[in-house]
């Protein structure tokens, strides 16, 4: 998904209409995020090589209860969250969601779907809706059926996902398609566009595979070539000219090719963070991939707001004062904040390092090469995201 | 399914907001928010006021003789800050015009 309010682009200084994250000072406060993903489970029947949860998954008998989900929304409400994402894994694989959104609607959240819609009836939404859902996002793979359904893992996905689509319109439900690009399926893009077109969709995103967990294992697959890139730097910005007003268009770029790093998460425990299904409460949905690191839970004797602003985990990289060099002396160092901790990880080794897309970093050249001769490489094959830690495709697909 | 998205803002016009975007007074940082995908705006008081007023039902320019009589201002000067305002945000995706529910 894309940076949680960490937009800026939707107002101009001096608008009536200011994104809040830009009035108020929240990087002085640390104040309690205006956003919370809630990820309800790991279980999803979709096995896209590029899932952003970690490779580690929880098992479904670690998942937070009802009951325990109910008393986290209403903390949450009551602390000053405004919106709850609800997301997975496979969020409508959760037999209580309906309940979950009615509670949650109830404690005054504007609640949001982020589902692959496979599992959805047009009953299904219909309840949702009437629970009082305020937005559905649905994740594609592409506009052609098979290749779609070879990248899902999952045969008959494409069809289920448009129909879920129309359904969401036609319960008046505001819809936002996501469209997660790679090597494979850029070509698709134009077409991708149209279908969010014909689709009615209220926003589009165009979210390249972010490069951490499953996407790294797969990277070699699913790294576009910078040509690529840039052809669909062009074509978004002109689709978002030719659709203003009508279709919003969001656009995440893979940072690899960036010469500056992203500033992941708005900042490590600065606007963000997320809850896993078994209710550890964490600065990013990938953080649990830094090994050695010990996150809260909410089943714990502590606050949510006490784990937001005390505990040793939050603490660890928010701010500046943790950073290394070429960090700590570096004047975009309140920009970015040194990138993203879970790619400093992953590339390094160590998550206090500076974020490897940083062209400042001693590893930037070797990494940025390195992806440079996979997008350009014959390696189409995916691992699968499981909870069996992957399985390699087979077939006749890829090469 | 809906039609054409992109409203032109005109005194005729009857703009509500879209059931994606809610106005709602934050209670704990005490300021007016609209909540909207992936969004959170904070529309300033004039945008606030305006925006109450916008039910799908009242047109542009009843609500500029509402406001008009409530601040004894000139009609003329209203008129034009409001639909700049109105039309900005239906540019960003954040108003709409009521239409007749498809059965």
């Amino acid at each position: 998904m894309s940076d949680v309010l960490a937009n800026s682009k939707a107002a101009d200084p001096g608008d009536s209409l200011a994104v809040l994250e830009k009035q108020r000072s929240l990087a002085e406060t640390f104040g309690i995020p205006l956003a919370v993903l809630a990820e309800l489970t790991h279980r999803c029947p979709l096995q896209c090589p590029y899932c952003s949860n970690p490779v580690e998954l929880d098992r479904a008998g670690s998942e937070l209860s009802t009951e325990e989900w109910k008393r986290v929304l209403s903390e949450l409400a009551e602390i000053g969250v405004l919106q709850i994402h609800f997301s997975g894994g496979e969020p409508t694989a959760r037999k209580d969601l309906v309940e979950l959104v009615r509670h949650a609607s109830g404690v005054g959240l504007y609640t949001n779907l982020i589902t692959s819609a496979v599992l959805l009836t047009r009953d299904k939404l219909s309840a949702l809706a009437d629970a009082g859902l305020c937005h559905v996002q649905i994740s594609f793979q592409g506009t052609e059926t098979a290749p779609a359904d070879r990248v899902a893992g999952y045969k008959g996905a494409q069809h289920r996902k448009i129909e879920a689509a129309k359904w969401t319109r036609e319960l008046d439900l505001p819809l936002t398609v996501n469209a997660v690009m790679h090597r494979q399926n850029l070509h698709e893009l134009p077409e991708i566009i149209q279908m969010a077109v014909d689709l009615d969709a209220d926003r589009l995103e165009v979210a390249n595979v972010q490069y951490y967990g499953w996407a790294l294992k797969n990277r070699a697959a699913l790294m576009p070539t910078l040509a690529q890139l840039e052809e669909t730097t062009r074509i978004v910005e002109e689709a978002r000219e030719r659709l203003k007003g009508s279709l919003a268009i969001d656009y995440v770029v893979p940072d690899y090719y960036a010469l500056r790093p992203k500033k992941c998460m708005g900042g490590w425990g600065r606007q963000f963070f997320n809850i896993s299904p078994s209710g550890k409460v964490l600065p990013c949905h990938a953080a649990e991939s830094i090994t050695g690191m010990q996150f809260e839970s909410v089943r714990s004797n502590h606050s949510i707001t006490w784990i937001w602003q005390h505990s040793e985990a939050f603490n660890r990289y928010r701010g500046t004062a943790w950073m290394p060099e070429p960090c700590k002396s570096c004047e975009f160092r309140e920009v970015d904040f040194g990138g993203c901790r879970c790619q400093a990880f992953a590339l390094t080794g160590d998550a206090g390092n500076t974020d490897p897309a940083c062209a400042l970093s001693p590893m930037h050249e070797t990494i940025f090469k390195q992806a440079q001769r996979e997008a350009e490489g014959e390696t189409n094959r995916f691992i699968y995201r499981n909870f069996a830690g992957g399985t390699p495709e087979t077939g006749e697909n890829g090469g | 399914m809906a039609g054409p998205r992109h409203i032109s803002v005109s005194e005729a016009s009857r703009p509500v907001l879209p059931r994606h975007a809610r106005l709602k007074f934050d209670e704990t940082r005490q300021v007016w928010v609209i909540l909207a995908p992936e969004r959170v705006l904070a529309p300033d008081e004039i945008a606030v006021e305006v925006l109450q007023l916008c039910d799908g039902q009242r047109s542009v320019g009843e609500v500029i003789d509402q406001l008009a009589a409530k601040y004894a201002a000139p009609r003329e000067a209203i008129l034009t800050d409001v639909i700049t305002m109105l039309q900005d945000l239906a540019d960003k995706g954040f108003l709409t015009e009521a239409r007749e529910k498809t059965p």
